[in-house]
């Protein structure tokens, strides 16, 4: 038989996108395998939450192409689940934490068709998972940060993608749900998922995640995290602050 | 009143139109809040002012459908140039909101003012369109309510879910290859119909309280989407149909004034007295939970004292307890409330102490606090 070359998970090529005359994120290449958690990591600013949307799509590239499993993500964008920076939506509208999970079948239920008591159960399950499913009848407006962010991953789980973009899970939650996350990273990992997570905590990174993309327009390097994540690549992506990326060297 | 409602048939017409269109626009203007667009609402109202006056410029007539054509593409002209001069340029959204909402009904107004002077014309009923007049509303304006409003909401209705998402989270809409460009285009299209069905009737001036006041009178009585679309197309109904009974009946009087005050009062009275979100049980709820807390906060201090002796019953003084309560007012309302209560006694003029069910509780307090 002929030897095939395993397709990455996603095969970034060329990625550029600019605000104007100011590039954002500029000639960004990225290869990530097939079943690993990897973080994305740099300064403010940097293009992290960018990076994210333009692979979804969401905002518009000047140049460069994005391959889900070999093939374009316009026509595997069910296998690809997106969880959103939790502050990037009013949690003061009018719905219950039910509702908002089962908003990841919608793409799935289709047109004019209402989701029904199978979609019902699968997005009970995915409550379970995050230890949601006492909740699901809550107003969303009482959730605290943490349960928030546990209802966005459930909405994504309940879609059961092959590859998974989170922004930001870990802002400004407590502990349990810290601790829940990471359980559920590694259970995603354990099923031979995906997972690429936009990351501000660099001391939790070689802990928490396998692989590593480090960014600052450019991708300074990504790779497993034992091989890039070096107090050089560190001090590259984040330019002046070398006392802060020296403490964070120091503790890892 | 209500007897002519089922005997005149000109006050039968203008209350089928009138709560129709306040169906409608209470519906759609309930999504337009959610999505923050209620001021987009204003602005298109204005904006349709020169086209109703280009329509009966250009064609002459004054037929119903033709003046809702002409101010629905101008409605929607005006909300287009704001999203693109917003996006295009470094003029931010209000402004370029308020700028295009004066500069339109600025134009409408001029054409107006020429249609009156054309000597012959029969112009005579345009300038309704300013503060509304729902006596003038005859039964073909009423098929046209009816036959735009009912597709606005089976459309609304067929696509619920997708609109549900493209308010809620419209980037997580797109991940899962949901069309949200051509969905955000339909729902704003079926806006503009729903803003320039009530134009005749509500007028360009005051539409927008038909498009805000409903949704934030109903966001206030419910936490569901379906519900409070119901609801605020139920205020949008009664305050179309008040205000066009009040102005049919007196003389004279605009529609769209009246509308608006009944609409309001609707929002007054939802803001104070809603459960929940009303600002009334909001109040009642802080200062119970205020009370409890000084109760609870009074009673530990009374146990930690009692704790310093072999008795629990043993007295202490008042003035001992305003200090350690920490707040510049006295602790003594708060011990005749538990007084009151049971839970303390006083002992004389300036000392009190714990009863046992005081002390019980004092306990289930710490436990519930500190232990477990």
């Amino acid at each position: 038989m002929a030897t095939e070359k395993i397709d990455a998970a996603i095969d970034v090529r060329d990625l550029t996108v600019a605000y104007g005359e100011k590039p954002v994120l500029w000639d960004i290449d990225l290869e990530v395998p097939s079943g690993v958690l990897m973080a994305v990591v740099g300064p403010n600013g940097a293009g992290k939450t960018t990076f994210l949307k333009s692979i979804l799509g969401l905002v518009r590239t000047a140049a460069g192409s994005v391959l889900i499993n070999g093939r374009p993500y316009a026509d595997m964008r069910q296998r690809v689940a997106y969880v959103p920076q939790r502050g990037s939506v009013d949690w003061d509208f009018p719905t219950n934490v039910l509702d908002v999970v089962m908003m990841g079948l919608y793409g799935q239920v289709g047109w004019v068709r209402r989701p029904g008591r199978a979609e019902r159960d699968r997005a009970l399950m995915a409550l379970d998972q995050v230890g949601m499913e006492s909740f699901a009848e809550r107003q969303i407006s009482q959730l605290s940060g943490g349960q928030q962010q546990r209802v966005f991953l459930a909405r994504a789980l309940v879609q059961d993608a092959d590859i998974y973009f989170m922004d930001e899970p870990f802002q400004g939650v407590d502990a349990t749900t810290e601790r829940a996350i990471i359980d559920l990273l590694r259970a995603l990992r354990e099923r031979g998922k995906t997972v690429v997570v936009v990351h501000h905590d660099l001391q939790t990174v070689p802990e928490y995640f396998d692989h590593v993309m480090l960014l600052n327009v450019r991708r300074i390097a990504s790779g497993p995290v034992g091989d890039v994540f070096t107090e050089e690549h560190l001090r590259t992506t984040y330019g002046g602050r070398v006392s802060f990326v020296r403490a964070v060297a120091a503790a890892t | 009143m209500m007897e002519a409602l089922f005997t005149d048939y000109t006050l039968r017409t203008v209350a089928l139109g009138a709560s129709l269109l306040g169906v409608v626009s209470g519906a759609l203007g309930g999504f337009a809040l959610l999505r923050r667009q209620a001021l987009l609402g204003d602005a298109i109202s204005h904006a349709a002012l020169p086209g109703i006056a280009l329509a009966f410029l250009v064609t002459g007539s004054k037929a119903p459908l033709v003046l809702v054509t002409g101010a629905a593409l101008a409605g929607w002209i005006g909300a287009a140039l704001i999203m693109s001069v917003t996006r295009r340029t470094r003029v931010t959204y209000d402004s370029a909101l308020g700028i295009m909402l004066s500069v339109f009904f600025g134009f409408g107004l001029v054409l107006l003012t020429y249609i009156q002077r054309i000597p012959g014309a029969n112009q005579a009923g345009l300038d309704n369109f300013l503060f509304g007049q729902a006596a003038a509303l005859v039964e073909k304006d009423v098929l046209v309510i009816l036959g735009l409003g009912s597709g606005a909401l089976v459309l609304l209705a067929v696509f619920w879910k997708e609109f549900k998402v493209l308010s809620f989270d419209r980037a997580f809409g797109a991940t899962i290859g949901l069309p949200m460009k051509r969905l955000d285009h339909l729902l704003t299209a079926l806006f503009v119909i729903a803003i320039v069905i009530g134009l005749q009737t509500v007028g360009v001036v005051l539409m927008s309280a038909m498009i805000i006041a409903p949704g934030a009178a109903a966001r206030q009585w419910t936490d569901r989407l379906g519900r409070m679309i119901v609801l605020s197309a139920t205020f949008g109904a009664v305050s179309g149909l008040g205000g066009a009974l009040v102005s049919s009946s007196a003389h004279h009087v605009p529609t769209g004034p009246a509308i608006v005050l009944i609409v309001s009062a609707i929002v007054v009275v939802s803001l104070l007295f809603a459960p929940n979100r009303g600002l009334v049980w909001r109040r009642i709820r802080e200062w119970r939970h205020g009370r409890e807390l000084r109760v609870d906060a009074v009673l530990l201090d009374l146990y930690a004292l009692a704790s310093q002796h072999t008795s629990s019953d043993h007295p202490h003084a008042e003035r001992v307890l305003n200090v350690m309560s920490g707040v510049s007012a006295s602790a003594r309302p708060t011990l005749r409330l538990l007084e009151l209560l049971g839970l303390a006694r006083k002992i004389d003029a300036s000392r009190w102490s714990l009863t046992p069910e005081g002390v019980e509780r004092a306990q289930r307090v710490i436990e519930r606090q500190y232990g477990s």
